[in-house]
């Protein structure tokens, strides 16, 4: 083992991980705003809307993400209707492929987190909403959703971890994430384990640092619960 | 019909395939996980260190470089220790074998964590009554604690088995013959990527619901001892 070519290439897999964080933040982010109106149309009482996003949300969580990164990269660009299309220029880079795979699979899953929270918020405070005579959006902005947050926090950032491990597939469609220039040094220095392990390490870091920055949003969300987060600050 | 080109019994044999490598990683998996949960619950604080150390690594580290670290690192590790007995000759790990370790390790890791969950929700009284009864540990293990932690962890392991048989489309990375694979092979023929990868990812969805059913009937079995309210 020698962990010299580690200090050597450290820069290039520092500049692979911050690719891996776009990919990571900009699914999560896209993933979230898509999962809101799925879980809603989830919970809808009427039952052909709430057929879609089960159909959907069964697709995505009971199939491989490879899969899925392989049907927009290679699948979608096989059509001569979308190679001539406005899209095109976004669907022939892998980049923007691997974010639309990304998004489609943690939006299924985070839907899934949402639905449960809201669902986990007791009746008595809707029944409490109703009678203090809110309306429908009003009830969802005031109380369910701010609620909903809360109780979804930690799986919520179970999730981003998910993401996380799951954006290494990116590089199965040439991007240069963290794993893909791992790769890529590796065909050139023929020294898997001491870069593979490396790679580990800023991967278990970034984790680290994640469920680091979630148990305190958890903290700090649900203080109204009491005696959670009681500090007493230190003299001087 | 679709139009599959031949191509037909391929994925089939890649789905044998697929099965067996989720087979095979579950046992590994089930095993290291039993271990890795009566290590964390050991009295003795290094056991306890090392079960940590394994669980936060690897649940830290993306599955797909677990897959690429056992598959190129096993041959050089393996090669150093066969040098130590004095033998020379190159030794290959095959993508099976990567798989199965890579996935088991992975499983195992996940699984540790839903028996220490079950193996500390028996309550101490069961254990008493073992005793009392005069069994030794392992029988205690085998008759009095196994079936209940197994209808408790039941349901979590069976979600992650629904994990393990999506991530063994991992190991097509590193070559091996199962339904991904196959798919890359037929759509490099054939050029038709949207049909075959569709076609590969119902075949996962097919396998994910017949585990569903599955886990659904053993879950109904594990828990006939239990009187219904």
């Amino acid at each position: 083992m020698d962990f010299s070519v580690v200090v050597e290439y450290f820069p290039r897999l520092l500049s692979g991980a911050w690719v891996s964080l776009q990919l990571v933040f900009l699914s999560v982010v896209l993933g979230g705003a898509f999962a809101l109106p799925i879980a809603l149309a989830r919970i809808s009482p009427v039952a052909w809307i709430r057929a879609i996003p089960f159909t959907y949300i069964f697709f995505f969580r009971g199939t491989p993400l490879l899969v899925q990164i392989f049907l927009v990269y290679y699948g979608a660009s096989q059509f001569d209707a979308v190679r001539e299309s406005i899209f095109w220029p976004i669907l022939k880079e892998p980049f923007w492929c691997a974010i639309i795979a990304f998004t489609l699979n943690t939006s299924a899953y985070t839907a899934e987190i949402f639905r449960g929270a809201i669902q986990a918020i007791p009746e008595g405070e809707v029944e409490a909403c109703k009678v203090v005579g809110m309306s429908k959006a009003q009830m969802y902005r005031r109380v369910l959703l701010p609620r909903a947050f809360g109780i979804v926090l930690p799986a919520y950032g179970n999730e981003i971890i998910l993401m996380l491990k799951g954006s290494a597939l990116a590089s199965t469609i040439t991007i240069l994430d963290l794993t893909g220039m791992a790769r890529t040094i590796i065909a050139r220095t023929y020294t898997p384990i001491e870069i593979f392990l490396a790679a580990g390490g800023i991967y278990l870091a970034i984790s680290i640092v994640v469920i680091a920055l979630f148990r305190q949003i958890e903290l700090r969300q649900n203080r109204y619960l009491g005696t959670l987060s009681i500090k007493v600050p230190d003299k001087g | 019909m679709i139009d599959l080109h031949g191509f037909g019994d391929q994925l089939l044999q890649g789905a044998v395939v697929t099965l067996e490598l989720a087979l095979c990683s579950l046992l590994v998996g089930l095993v290291l996980g039993l271990l890795g949960a009566s290590a964390k619950l050991s009295s003795i604080s290094v056991i306890r260190w090392i079960a940590h150390g394994y669980t936060t690594l690897i649940r830290g580290i993306p599955e797909l470089l677990t897959v690429l670290i056992i598959y190129f690192g096993a041959t050089s590790v393996l090669m150093a220790i066969a040098s130590l007995f004095g033998y020379e000759e190159y030794i290959e790990v095959g993508a099976f074998a990567a798989g199965v370790t890579a996935l088991g390790l992975t499983f195992g890791a996940y699984a540790t964590e839903v028996f220490r969950g079950a193996l500390q929700s028996i309550p101490k009284g069961q254990h008493e009554a073992a005793v009392a009864l005069g069994m030794g540990t392992v029988r205690k293990f085998y008759r009095i604690i196994l079936p209940q932690v197994w209808r408790i962890a039941l349901p979590g392991l069976g979600n992650l088995f629904l994990v393990l048989l999506k991530d063994t489309a991992l190991v097509s990375v590193v070559g091996l013959d199962d339904i991904m694979r196959k798919a890359n092979i037929a759509v490099s023929s054939t050029k038709e990527a949207f049909l075959f990868y569709l076609v590969a990812a119902f075949m996962y969805l097919a396998l994910t619901i017949v585990s569903m059913v599955l886990v659904s009937y053993m879950e109904k079995r594990a828990s006939r001892g239990l009187a219904r309210g």
